[in-house]
């Protein structure tokens, strides 16, 4: 597994609870720093890289867990 | 950082999926304080939305008792408060509303003597009167104090309002003087659709979290008038005027208690 300097799992979120806990953890993320995601597959893998760009953050990688889960490395305002 | 808990992050949701508002501007919100001048057709929907939005301090400022035909716009307030004092059916309805919401309830009508020391302790002030006196004095011990604020006025089917920043031009470069008596109508004497308080009002709401968020672009130098017959808007420009009693250089502000037309004295 890759590094990251933060960590914040939502497979227990459901939208659009999901990606305000991702802002969430975002506030706390310094800019250019990496936060991981551990998110489910379905809605969440769709939606959340898109909302995540549309803010200006970088998805560097997205690892598929195969479990039903995901996980994005995200770099914060990376765009 | 305020730390959210799962519940206020349910509550602020679609307000932190914002870009413009985001985690940040919503604890902006929550530790805003706004001074809402009148618990009537416009203060009513305007603390509704405040409090909804979670305006961390809300101060209601309101001598008056519930009126049976207040309730028409009034939306604050029910059938049951009819008697109650206004700030505190207002406060009783914020309270209901959200919880993360603190109401100071200011149960007094301002006058020059005691407006400099209310406003003082909030960041933006919406006057919610419903005359002339009282809109006048509160243009000017805004402007003699720094403090922004959101004027509006409402009547039959029209209604207006602008948004004052220190700097910008104030209500009086655009109506220097108060109307004379009887020249215009109050709504009491000509009535008003209840549901201008609620557009206009919510306005005012809009532009408060506007300024406390720091984004977008307020009704400074604009007068926003709205027609509900035609549903028209007009936006139009002011300037500051070299000559406004208020705040051209060396207007040396007095802030004056103007006599109120015979007519709409409060009987008690």
């Amino acid at each position: 597994m890759s590094e990251y300097d933060n960590y914040i799992d939502i497979t227990a979120a459901v939208c659009p609870i999901t990606f305000v806990k991702v802002k969430v953890a975002l506030e706390r993320t310094d800019d250019g720093k990496i936060l991981y995601i551990k998110l489910n597959d379905g809605e969440p893998i769709q939606n959340i890289p898109r909302s995540l760009k549309d803010e200006g953050h970088k998805v560097v990688k997205i690892e598929n867990n195969g479990d039903g889960t995901y996980g994005l490395y995200v770099v914060k305002n990376g765009l | 950082m305020i730390d959210f808990s799962d519940e206020m992050l349910e509550r602020y949701s679609r307000h932190i999926l914002l870009k413009e508002v985001g985690v940040s501007g919503q604890e902006k919100i929550l530790s805003a304080r706004v001074l809402i001048i009148g618990a009537g057709g416009l203060g009513a929907p305007a603390a509704m939305y405040l409090a909804a939005a979670g305006v961390g301090t809300i101060g209601i400022a309101d001598a008056d008792v519930v009126d049976l035909s207040n309730l028409q716009r009034q939306i604050i307030h029910s059938t049951a408060d009819v008697g109650k004092a206004k700030v505190l059916s207002a406060q009783e309805t914020v309270n209901a509303m959200n919880p993360d919401v603190k109401v100071v309830a200011h149960r007094l009508f301002v006058d020059s003597s005691n407006i400099a020391e209310i406003i003082s302790g909030y960041d933006f002030i919406v006057d919610g009167t419903d005359n002339f006196p009282v809109k006048y004095l509160i243009n000017d011990a805004c402007v003699l104090h720094k403090k922004p604020f959101s004027h509006a006025g409402i009547i039959q089917f029209k209604g207006q309002t602008l948004t004052y920043v220190p700097g910008a031009p104030c209500f009086r470069c655009v109506f220097p003087n108060m109307p004379p008596e009887g020249a215009v109508p109050t709504c009491r004497q000509a009535g008003v659709l209840g549901v201008m308080g609620g557009i206009i009002g919510t306005i005012q709401a809009a532009e408060a979290l506007k300024y406390i968020l720091g984004v977008g672009e307020l009704l400074a130098g604009k007068l926003l008038v709205f027609d509900a017959l035609t549903m028209n808007f007009r936006k139009i420009n002011v300037n500051k005027a070299k000559t406004c009693p208020t705040c051209s250089e060396g207007a040396g502000i007095k802030l004056i208690d103007y006599a109120a037309p015979v007519c709409d004295l409060k009987k008690h």
